[in-house]
């Protein structure tokens, strides 16, 4: 195992305080110089809904305290910034006076299981078909068939969500239309459950899967481009290997690491989409969550999801950056 | 990396490069090879460039031919379908409004017409000002070196790492409304860290070119060097890195809208897809309403896909087939 060098640790853990820094503190600062008072906004929306509203009295020294209005601007920030780094973000108002926290923690294992699954199957799918574009024993048939199939990379997972929605579930009836798992299930640890889970979780992972396997294939595509030109592979197939090891083997073996790295720059993109993916199947995760609030104007629970979806991005970046010199003993760190 | 390992197809590919014709062809034929050879008559990147362009036709034939007025009151049955297509009610789509209507009776044809353009104005306006700021914060990274650099690298590997649509969610969550414009400049905000990344790796590599060295020897200003001597050799990649912003900012954008932020008085294709989610279209089989913007943006987002591959292909003859 090659050592990660600390100039490089340092580097890169100071890159992720400073992004989660930045993060929050723009999150902050964005609703302080808006011209409209959000706690107006949210009175305005709750008188306008009707009727009596219970807790109304704590639901303002709630607003008050969350937004601060007694303080002073800089210890406002700093409480915020210290509330923020220990995942405090108030009460929700929405569904007053649930914890933030409580309801990020709820939704945040549906779109981590969500995202992971659909980054798994996209990974080995993407980078496998990359490969067999180039590839020289590749039947004919596929190399037509791959290229076209990455018309589908254009769209973005929202519109290829809507598109399955329509086909699977509203037409066919194959899938079900929303929700993570059936309403007649208990959620437990059983089979029953799992096989609800995957079978409602299947339509949205795939609408992250046909759109996002095409980045990993172009990568993949150019990476191979290069390792087919390398005196090894020219020696392996000299020596006489058998083709499909030599694929497997010498190629894709060492193509497949800079796609890591793709991986990091990548993440960002893929947590956006999903948020959206999430909203179109009414799936439990972060997304919706933050559809709901947004619909809600519940402004602690917007800021708290924003954040942590942030957070979220910064450390699987952070991670990727820590993992690749493990993986890829080539990189040599602490020259940049 | 030579010759001998690239593929038996790219030899030919390889030794069509510009200047690169045999002796024996009389002049006409080298002039017509050269002429079929230029690799930006690429054909992915015309056929990207005419599905953008049947974008902008839509928006500007539309209007010559179609009441555009009819975006902002309903004019019609609410939830109409599109010119022989039957609604839940039974009711067959008419002349009066070939697309349909949505749920408060505006034209569907018109919201299109209005909403499309609006778009890929977003997603170029976005990605113009997002290039500027790149070029101009890359070449200062990596022609002044040193603190300033470290400030722009930094910044421009934290700021690639936030995704715009959740600042951009909370910027709206409090300002409410939001012109077309300012949707473009919040967009642009984090649209400038990729091509500013791309411009000071490239640049760096460059300072120490020859060509570089010589223009510094015969006394070329620094503005001289950066914008008469590298960047045209930075083309292609600016091109590239420029419509895959285009690309980003406009899924942004449509993000924003299906979220039912963004703009709210003025047609977007993400809006008419808000509008049609939030009222059932999807279980009540009005596919028209949905599908149509979906196709617009899908057209779109292929058409600059296509430019991106044919940009590829441009800058790296090693794409090429033949």
């Amino acid at each position: 195992m090659a050592r990660i060098p600390a100039s490089y640790m340092i580097n890169r853990l100071l890159t992720l305080f400073l992004t989660v820094f930045i993060a929050a503190t723009l999150i902050w600062i964005i609703p302080r110089l808006s011209p409209i008072d959000p706690v107006d906004v949210m009175l305005g929306r709750m008188a306008a809904g009707g009727g009596s509203i219970e807790n109304s009295g704590a639901i303002l020294t709630q607003l008050r305290e969350s937004f601060g209005l007694d303080q002073p601007l800089v210890v406002q920030y700093f409480l915020y910034i210290k509330n923020t780094l220990t995942l405090d973000f108030g009460l929700s108002t929405a569904s007053f006076p649930t914890p933030v926290a409580q309801l990020i923690g709820q939704a945040l294992p549906w779109t981590l299981g969500l995202m992971l699954i659909s980054l798994i199957i996209t990974f080995i799918i993407g980078n496998l078909l990359g490969a067999l574009m180039v590839w020289e024993n590749t039947p004919r048939l596929w190399k037509v068939a791959i290229p076209s199939a990455m018309v589908m990379t254009a769209i973005p997972p929202l519109l290829s969500g809507l598109l399955l929605m329509y086909v699977f579930s509203s037409q066919l009836g194959w899938f079900p239309l929303t929700g993570a798992y059936g309403l007649n299930v208990e959620p437990g640890w059983d089979a029953g459950f799992a096989g609800s889970v995957l079978y409602h979780g299947f339509l949205p992972a795939m609408s992250i899967v046909l759109v996002t396997f095409g980045f990993w294939a172009l990568g993949m595509r150019g990476l191979m481009i290069t390792v087919q030109g390398e005196d090894y592979s020219v020696l392996a197939k000299a020596k006489g290997l058998r083709p499909r090891y030599i694929l497997y083997r010498y190629m894709i073996r060492n193509a497949i690491l800079p796609q890591v790295t793709a991986f990091a720059l990548q993440i960002g993109g893929l947590v956006a989409g999903q948020v959206l993916v999430e909203r179109i199947f009414a799936y439990p995760g972060m997304g919706k969550l933050l559809y709901d609030a947004i619909l809600d104007q519940d402004f602690p629970v917007i800021q708290g999801v924003s954040f942590v979806i942030i957070l979220m991005t910064a450390i699987a970046v952070f991670l990727v950056d820590l993992v690749y010199p493990l993986i890829d003993p080539r990189i040599r760190h602490g020259r940049d | 990396m030579g010759v001998q390992g690239t593929t038996d197809r790219a030899i030919p590919g390889a030794a069509r490069g510009p200047g690169a014709a045999p002796p024996e062809l009389t002049a006409r034929q080298v002039r017509r090879m050269k002429r079929f050879d230029n690799p930006w008559r690429n054909p992915k990147l015309i056929w990207g460039a005419g599905l953008l362009l049947s974008i902008v036709a839509l928006g500007i034939l539309g209007r010559l031919f179609w009441d555009t007025d009819l975006v902002f009151t309903g004019s019609g049955m609410p939830r109409q379908a599109p010119v022989g297509v039957e609604n839940i009610r039974g009711q067959i789509g008419s002349w009066a409004h070939p697309l349909g209507t949505d749920v408060s009776g505006k034209d569907l044809l018109a919201l299109l017409i209005v909403g499309a353009p609006n778009s890929l104005y977003v997603g170029v306006l976005a990605s113009l000002i997002g290039m500027s700021t790149g070029i101009f914060l890359g070449f200062t990274a990596g022609f002044v070196g040193g603190r300033t650099d470290d400030v722009i690298r930094v910044l421009s590997d934290v700021m690639i790492t936030i995704p715009p649509l959740l600042i951009l969610v909370v910027f709206q969550a409090a300002y409410g409304d939001i012109s077309l414009t300012l949707m473009a400049l919040l967009i642009a905000a984090f649209v400038w860290q990729s091509p500013t990344r791309l411009i000071r790796a490239q640049v760096l590599s460059m300072r120490e070119a020859g060509y570089v060295q010589m223009a510094r020897l015969s006394g070329a200003s620094t503005g001289h060097i950066m914008f008469r001597e590298m960047l045209p050799n930075l083309v292609p990649y600016l091109f590239g890195s420029f419509i895959a912003n285009v690309t980003t900012s406009i899924v942004t954008a449509v993000g924003l809208e299906v979220l039912g932020l963004g703009p709210q008085r003025i047609p977007t294709l993400g809006r008419v897809i808000y509008d049609a989610i939030n009222s059932g279209a999807l279980i009540q089989n009005l596919w028209w309403w949905w599908g149509i913007p979906t196709l617009l943006l899908a057209v779109m987002f292929i058409g600059l896909l296509l430019i991106n591959l044919g940009l590829d292909e441009v800058s790296n003859p090693r794409l090429r087939r033949l």
